[in-house]
């Protein structure tokens, strides 16, 4: 059972091959006897788990088609999960049992999936690596020494760890498509509200985009079948019909127009990334795609206006957690969440707002515009994920600034809203590569073609950390 | 007089809408049993979402036409922030720089003279929970009550156009008829479904305009009476510290009813800032002008044109039309009667000064019943005249003594006669016909 992926076990479980019991198992037994070390699990549901897979076979045995029946994944634990503890990996919420389930959750169970655990990640999804999480840092299967990224450090590193065959995410910044290219996954962070919101513990609410983790492209838009589409609790999903995202994967990309921005190929960017880039796009040529150069000129403010945007919201969004519910007090809040809360309430406030919120605004739409122009010439972009290859753990968390700036090249999707989707595009000394196609809102077919067509040249998802 | 009292109102009112601003809890809360009215989104828990009521912005809207308000294409929500127990998400969702209307304004009557009253915005927000404190086992505790949590509230704004507590009275009368006449309200100040701040301040320069450079706001007043009586009292109150040279703080008092004063709660010095920005929940509204419109014209007909309309279609006085429009439903009612009484060539006059004289209960009489009623009078009238006259003159035979004593000025015996011409008629009369006929009989 090593090494399926969401589709392969799909097929094995309608074929009786294999039971969704024993599927479940396996990754029970995985987790138990390998995460001790990687640390991707704040909680495994067992018993819930063990439950679910045995309904699951009743419904196989009577041939009942749901999309994913008896498939086990992971749940990033900002995702409300009735009856199960939700953390947002902060003590802040330790304790705190939600009485609902987020919508992505209940259209997961009712699409037969079986819930294996809540994975670790930076506290209230603060932070690029994973460790601001207040249960410690998980560490990255390739290289138990340096991080898998974050902030959803905890889905990512499970999926390559084969400790399920897929887990959802939070993106906010970029932290889906960071930990996604750390660990040769495949990560997608959606447009601005394609999938809802609700139940999701709120990071920054206008920049939220809840996505998800798989081992292939064909699997990501499997799973976005089942999560995307409008949601009548969450008032920032348009009306969008939601097409069958594996229709279109095979589908030739000969003629497209694939945008490479020079302002992503900075000095910083290492070589060895700028060098699996290049090879994707020499692959995309060579498969008829026709590489533009373009320019996103105020991708130079994006960290600057992230983080005055992001803090503010994210104030906000802190404030309910004030002492007086969910049994622990405003002490338990880490040192980032903390810094994030008084950045923001200063940037609130009287006689700021207007230099510095008011302006990160004006900047934001720039920011769309860039995006808005470039795709009147182009119909997506390829780039990197980030400027560096998956650092030490410990390295950069003493510096948030050089933290904040391996965002660099995500969040200016976040800023514009438009999907992006982080495909393995190699490795370098051991370490994953990854490469980042982004698109128009609502682009994600055409961001699932360009990566299926890289994927199943490449192979890269078949590699396997040794554990 | 040698100052000014300059007076502005914010008013809250809680609109009736069967669900609750973000979420689908029943807003009936009054009198429920603590936190049965709750979701996870009025209870402010992680990760829920605010998903706005349509009809409580309809509303918000037809307050505002009905205030003559301008009605904004774009507007949008934002959040309040501030901490309180009441208050689950730290912050509220309101509305700042862009709310649903503006500039409206309204013309309330102050004795015989009409003052335009001018309205500054009319906006949309939620209500808090409610905070209960309780000694327990010997302790004291404060308990918190969510039920009210995300009830829609619009507060309506004036510009500081009072000038003292019998106008604050009397437009807020006006406005309270106007929600309830809308059906958005029921507007009950004992049940907190509208709760009033007035601003006041005091200008000794009569001959500036103006403002002053502080205004006291008294918080959360839930009655007509105590709002008059608070104004009362800080006129006092700022005028002995006005008089001495000083400047009254910038504050916010109370009013409490058991000492008759206001007191005070906060200092603005220590006030909030509550650092408002757009709410990204929830993404801004966009009203067409033909959707403006048609909330319009569900717009009812309103107090003062149904007073203006009853004086000339029933030919009624301005007094009698002003009782009868009072309430919506004894229109409704009178209307019918109206309607009901053409066929029985009976006035529109006749059934006004019934329902007034004899103070009808609408929820009491159908207007058809109302109708028999006077019918029934006049027949009394119509028969009774030759038969009282008979009935009269029989009782004057029989107490000879009533002629008599009224001839010595004892003007009490005619009670006695009335008195036996009652016995004899059992019926209901009409009494001044008795008096009327008796007095022709003893000439």
């Amino acid at each position: 059972m090593k090494n399926l992926t969401l589709k392969s076990a799909k097929e094995k479980l309608i074929k009786k091959e294999i039971s969704a019991k024993e599927l479940t198992k396996f990754y029970l037994e995985r987790i138990k006897k390998l995460d001790k070390e990687i640390n991707s699990f704040n909680i495994v549901c067992e018993k819930e788990a063990l439950e679910q897979a045995e309904k699951a076979d009743k419904l196989l045995s009577e041939k009942q088609d749901l999309p994913l029946l008896g498939i086990p994944i992971a749940i990033k634990d900002l995702f409300s999960t009735k009856g199960v503890q939700t953390t947002a990996s902060s003590n802040v919420l330790k304790g705190y049992i939600p009485p609902y389930d987020a919508t992505v959750i209940q259209k997961l169970k009712d699409a037969g999936a079986i819930i294996l655990g809540k994975t670790n990640c930076d506290a209230w999804a603060h932070g690029s690596s994973g460790e601001n999480s207040d249960f410690g840092p998980t560490k990255n299967p390739w290289d138990q020494t340096r991080t898998p990224g974050g902030s959803s450090s905890g889905s990512a590193s499970a999926v390559t760890a084969d400790f399920a065959l897929a887990s959802t995410g939070t993106d906010t910044g970029g932290s889906i498509r960071l930990p996604a290219s750390f660990t040769n996954t495949v990560g997608l962070k959606p447009t601005y509200g394609r999938v809802s919101r609700y139940g999701v513990i709120a990071m920054a609410s206008s920049l939220d985009s809840i996505g998800h983790f798989t081992k292939t492209v064909e699997d990501s838009a499997l799973f976005l079948n089942i999560t995307a589409g409008k949601d009548q609790m969450d008032a920032t999903t348009p009306d969008v019909p939601v097409p069958d995202y594996t229709k279109s994967l095979n589908q030739d990309i000969k003629g497209l127009r694939i945008g490479v921005p020079k302002e992503f190929f900075i000095d910083g960017l290492d070589l060895k990334i700028r060098q699996a880039i290049k090879n994707a796009l020499k692959f995309y040529e060579e498969e008829g795609a026709e590489i533009i150069e373009v320019s996103l000129p105020n991708t130079e403010h994006a960290i600057a206006t992230y983080y005055i945007i992001q803090p503010a919201e994210v104030s906000s969004n802190l404030a309910r957690y004030d002492g007086i519910r969910y049994g622990n007090s405003r002490e338990s809040f880490g040192a980032e969440a903390k810094r994030r809360i008084m950045l923001g309430t200063f940037t609130l406030s009287v006689g700021y707002y207007d230099a510095y919120y008011k302006k990160a605004m004006r900047i934001r739409t720039l920011i769309k515009q860039d995006y808005e122009k470039v795709f009147e010439k182009v119909d997506a972009i390829v780039a990197p994920v980030s400027p560096s290859m998956p650092w030490k753990l410990g390295e950069k968390i003493n510096d948030p600034l050089t933290m904040y700036l391996s965002d660099i090249f995500t969040v200016t999707g976040n800023l514009a809203g438009i999907p992006g989707l982080s495909v393995p595009a190699g490795f370098s000394e051991g370490l994953p590569i990854g490469m980042q196609i982004s698109g128009p809102q609502f682009s994600e077919e055409l961001l699932f073609r360009l990566g299926h067509k890289f994927e199943i040249n490449h192979d890269f998802y078949t590699k396997q950390p040794e554990l | 007089m040698n100052n000014r009292m300059i007076i502005g109102l914010e008013v809250h009112v809680e609109l009736k809408t069967k669900s609750k601003m973000f979420c689908r809890c029943s807003t009936e809360y009054f009198g429920k049993e603590p936190n049965t009215h709750t979701c996870p989104i009025c209870l402010g828990l992680p990760g829920a979402l605010p998903y706005p009521n349509r009809q409580a912005i309809e509303w918000c809207i037809l307050i505002g036409l009905a205030l003559n308000c301008e009605i904004l294409n774009h507007s949008k929500f934002d959040r309040k922030n501030y901490f309180y127990p009441d208050l689950p998400k730290g912050y509220q969702i309101s509305q700042y720089d862009l709310p649903f209307c503006i500039n409206g304004k309204i013309n309330v009557d102050f004795n015989d003279k009409q003052k335009s009253i001018r309205i500054r915005r009319v906006h949309m927000e939620e209500d808090t929970g409610k905070l209960i404190h309780q000694t327990i086992n010997g302790k004291g505790v404060s308990l918190i009550d969510f039920n009210r949590s995300g009830v829609p509230l619009v507060e309506i704004v004036t510009e500081p156009d009072f000038e003292n507590a019998f106008e604050v009275k009397q437009y807020l009368q006006k406005l309270q008829q106007i929600v309830r006449y809308l059906g958005v309200s029921d507007a009950d100040m004992e049940k907190g479904q509208m709760r009033l701040e007035p601003n006041i301040s005091i200008s000794l320069n009569l001959k500036s305009n103006d403002l002053p450079k502080y205004k006291v706001e008294v918080k959360n007043i839930n009655s007509f009476s105590f709002v008059e009586k608070a104004i009362n009292y800080e006129l006092k109150r700022q005028l002995e510290i006005l008089e001495k040279g000083q400047t009254p703080l910038q504050e916010t008092r109370g009013w409490d009813e058991n000492k008759q004063a206001t007191v005070s709660q906060r200092i603005k010095e220590e006030a909030n800032d509550y650092r408002y920005f757009p709410e990204p929940d929830i993404p801004p509204i966009e009203l067409t002008d033909a959707e403006i419109k048609s909330i319009k014209n569900t717009l009812p007909e309103l107090p003062d044109q149904k007073t203006d309309r009853f004086q000339k279609e029933y030919l009624l006085t301005a007094y009698d039309a002003q009782i009868l429009t009072r309430e919506r439903a004894l229109t409704d009612y009178f209307e019918e009667a109206c309607e009901l009484g053409k066929n029985e060539n009976i006035t529109p006059k006749q059934i006004a000064n019934l329902i007034i004289n004899k103070k009808i209960n609408p929820d009491e009489v159908l207007p058809a019943e109302l109708i028999k009623q006077i019918i029934l009078t006049h027949k009394n009238n119509d028969i009774g005249e030759e038969e009282l006259r008979q009935v009269i003159q029989k009782i004057l035979k029989t107490y000879p003594n009533i002629a008599v004593e009224y001839a010595s000025g004892k003007e009490n015996i005619l009670q006695f006669a009335i008195g036996q011409v009652m016995y004899i008629i059992k019926k209901k009369i009409d009494i001044n016909l008795v008096r009327k006929l008796i007095l022709e009989e003893l000439k």
